[in-house]
């Protein structure tokens, strides 16, 4: 247990009764957030289904090329991620300052090791002409026509996890920051909480994300 | 109670327009009442500006081929005017501006639940409205609010800042509903239980799921296609193999639900209202509540039926047309209860009166005429016609539109702490009526006869029907300045309003009139439901009143 005693205050909003029911409202607004998430990220998954129908032997083809060491490496940094949040939030829920502080450090450690593994990834198929659209220019023979409805659909879905995965990695440098200076105790730890409801939720869209696109 | 009335009777009692001033105080506030007025006047002027392109669509279409602009301004401006108002205007309208103001009070709350984030949503809005007017500038679009690939595909860079404008729209909604949602389920007053929550809260309610979970899929479908725009991805372009009947059900997936973003909230006024101008506790108020809920989850479910004429399979047409029929019975549900709260009831017809009067006319040929479009072979008939239109018409102006004003009349004494003039508001309640009849109604006749909607030019044997609906239109457009100006008029002259002008049982009504900054004086007790009459006259009795 860390001994320093928190001497920062949280000052509980003015329309609320008390902490608690700031706490309650706060964590139930930021549900309802993840629920728009997944509606959004939703969209996606029902345009793979769609064009997995539509051009079946094309989508096994082309998910062929896919480099299934760097996504499976990739699934397993993340999911250690999830765990550092997740004790991260416990410390904090249990004033150990530097406990926070060190599990928020390895999240972001994490979080940048998924990104750099995601940009060898990206450049790889840039070289390859694996692109959308009009740009897919595969280089190697034998890849179907259609793969570029494959690709665009690869690069919009993991292009868009991997805005979440950076803007988690600037609101956790912001908790950071706030951790490091004491802010956080048994009495008000919401946007630990909240944060880390966030990157378990980036976490689950990886998750299904995975083994649609690489493991077919 | 005696040292408020006192208190009220000062003109310098504390209120949330007195408690600060100037511009800063204003832009940066966060109380939910300045919110929702600074949301007001916004949409207001969304409002006039969308109707000033109805009223020069309509001019155009007065005399058949050229009458003041050419094909593609027209195209632009009647996009303009469906993206205006159904983006900047009807979506927000009620909710954002009225429900903003009122919904905490009428809960007893002291705020929304996250007052910064409320304020963040109307900051969304003006941008939103910002990049709107820039893809005008930068040269507008011609598709249609709908934004039909390849069609949209093929627009120049504009469309990029409208469909990033109505992205960040979404959010201004999402924000909205998800802090109205969060507000109601945590910040309830002691002792009022779900069921004795106003029905407009309820409305609400419904209209807050509809915005959390259809709104994504809206924000998810711009972003594909701005991606197709930028980098040509082919995910809804047909050259590429890309398939242009997914984004229908993209768009429809948001956009049919979206009507009931726009059309529950205005239900809910009307359950206020008419309750209030009758002096009656309303009719069946579990019925109301849980047809909110079960318009809410059934708008989910029949997005299909816009697209009976497309790829779409028969079988499933089929099932949509039926889930479609179904929507009509939570509103039926509806329209019955009000219609029995009206019965033996004490009527006064103020203008607020009116116009809910007008909607429960209008809105019930707006949802029958929804019946017709909703059948599978007359729809093929109808589709893409004027009968669209006007139906369209019917359910969100003679529906939404009406209960907006409704709303605006009954609650704005208690917002500006002036009364309307009462004699000019209903004239111009009336000649609205009158006029959105004569434009609408007419075009019913036109569809039926299949004149096609959108369409620049028309035959010759449409042209009387087309010259009656313009002549509707300004009329229309006359009732409005008259509303508007006595409004205006009203803000510095209108008479100083009592506490409860209308007699009503209601939350809001038991605070002063403005309301102070955290909406009650002192430690507010809810004593008994909005609709309770019978014990709010007891009481009054028994305090001599």
């Amino acid at each position: 247990m860390s001994s320093e005693a928190p001497s920062f205050k949280h000052h509980v909003g003015h329309h609320f009764a008390d902490a608690d029911q700031e706490f309650s409202a706060n964590k139930f607004g930021f549900w309802l957030f993840l629920a728009t998430e997944i509606l959004m990220f939703g969209g996606l998954f029902v345009a793979y289904a769609v064009f997995r129908g539509l051009y079946p032997e094309m989508w096994s083809e082309a998910s062929g090329h896919l480099n299934r060491i760097m996504g499976g490496t990739n699934t397993v940094v993340l999911i250690l991620s999830s765990v550092t949040m997740a004790l991260a939030v416990r410390s904090a829920q249990t004033n150990q300052r530097k406990a926070t502080v060190g599990f928020l450090v390895a999240t972001l450690a994490l979080a940048a090791t998924f990104m750099v593994i995601k940009y060898i990834e990206y450049s790889a198929k840039f070289h390859h002409g694996l692109l959308p659209g009009t740009w897919y220019a595969p280089h190697e023979a034998g890849l179907p026509v259609q793969g570029n409805l494959f690709f665009g659909m690869y690069f919009m879905t993991t292009g868009l996890h991997g805005l979440h995965v950076l803007a988690g990695m600037i609101v956790i440098t912001w908790l950071l920051r706030k951790a490091a200076a004491g802010q956080f105790s048994s009495s008000w730890y919401t946007p630990v909480e909240v944060v880390g409801l966030y990157w378990h939720l980036v976490d689950m869209v990886w998750i299904f994300l995975f083994p649609l696109y690489y493991l077919i | 109670m005696a040292s408020n009335a006192a208190a009220a009777a000062t003109a310098e009692r504390p209120n949330y327009l007195n408690v600060s001033h100037g511009l800063k105080s204003w832009l940066g506030t966060s109380d939910h009442k300045r919110i929702g007025v600074m949301y007001l006047y916004s949409i207001l002027a969304a409002f006039c500006l969308g109707g000033l392109l109805a009223l020069g669509i309509r001019l155009e279409l007065f005399h058949t081929g050229r009458t003041i602009v050419d094909e593609k301004t027209y195209n632009q401006m009647f996009t303009l005017h469906g993206i205006i108002m159904i983006f900047l205007f009807i979506i927000p309208s009620i909710p954002a501006a009225l429900g903003n103001f009122f919904l905490p009070i009428m809960i007893g709350a002291k705020d929304v639940a996250f007052p910064r984030l409320n304020l963040a949503s109307y900051y969304l809005w003006i941008a939103g409205a910002v990049l709107t007017l820039v893809a005008v500038v930068t040269g507008g679009i011609d598709t249609g609010w709908t934004f039909y690939t390849p069609q949209s595909i093929r627009q120049d860079s504009s469309v990029i800042w409208m469909g990033l404008g109505i992205f960040i729209l979404g959010f201004s909604s999402i924000f909205t509903g998800l802090n109205f949602l969060v507000t109601m389920h945590k910040l309830r007053i002691k002792g009022m239980g779900w069921f004795d929550m106003p029905l407009f809260c309820w409305a609400i309610y419904g209209t807050a799921m509809i915005q959390i979970l259809a709104t994504p899929v809206l924000a998810i479908t711009l972003l594909l296609l701005l991606a197709e725009k930028l980098f040509q991805v082919g995910i809804f372009n047909p050259a590429l193999g890309g398939d242009p009947v997914l984004f229908q059900h993209f768009f429809w997936f948001y956009s049919h639900p979206a009507v009931y973003i726009m059309i529950l909230p205005g239900m809910g006024i009307i359950s206020e209202t008419i309750t209030t101008y009758s002096r009656r506790h309303i009719f069946g108020y579990r019925f109301i509540t849980f047809s909110s809920i079960a318009i809410a989850v059934l708008g989910f479910l029949v997005w299909g039926h816009h697209m009976f004429v497309t790829a779409e399979s028969e079988f499933s047409s089929m099932i949509f047309s039926f889930l479609t029929f179904f929507v009509a019975i939570p509103s039926a549900i509806k329209i019955f209860n009000w219609t029995a709260t009206l019965y033996k009831g004490s009527i006064v017809l103020t203008t607020s009166m009116l116009y809910s009067l007008a909607f429960i006319f209008l809105f019930s040929i707006g949802g029958l005429t929804g019946m017709f479009l909703g059948a599978l072979s007359v729809d093929i008939h109808l589709h893409d016609t004027y009968f669209v239109v006007a139906h369209f018409h019917y359910v969100m102006m003679g529906g939404t539109v009406m209960a907006f004003l409704a709303g605006l009349y009954h609650w704005r004494p208690k917002m500006t702490g002036r009364m309307y003039p009462e004699t000019p508001s209903r004239i111009a309640a009336v000649l609205v009526f009158i006029g959105f009849n004569v434009t609408f109604l007419t075009q019913f006749v036109l569809g039926s006869k299949g004149m096609p909607r959108r369409y620049y030019d028309y035959l010759e044997q449409f042209q009387p029907l087309n010259q009656m609906s313009t002549v509707g239109s300004w009329i229309l457009g006359l009732g409005f300045l008259i509303a508007f100006s006595s409004l205006i008029w009203s803000l510095k002259n209108g008479r100083k309003a009592d506490r409860n002008p209308w007699g009503s049982a209601g939350m809001e009504w038991r605070t002063a009139t403005p309301p102070p900054l955290e909406n009650f004086e002192g430690e507010p007790v809810f004593e008994y439901g909005p609709y309770d009459y019978e014990i709010m006259y007891a009481k009054k009795e028994r305090q001599g009143e």
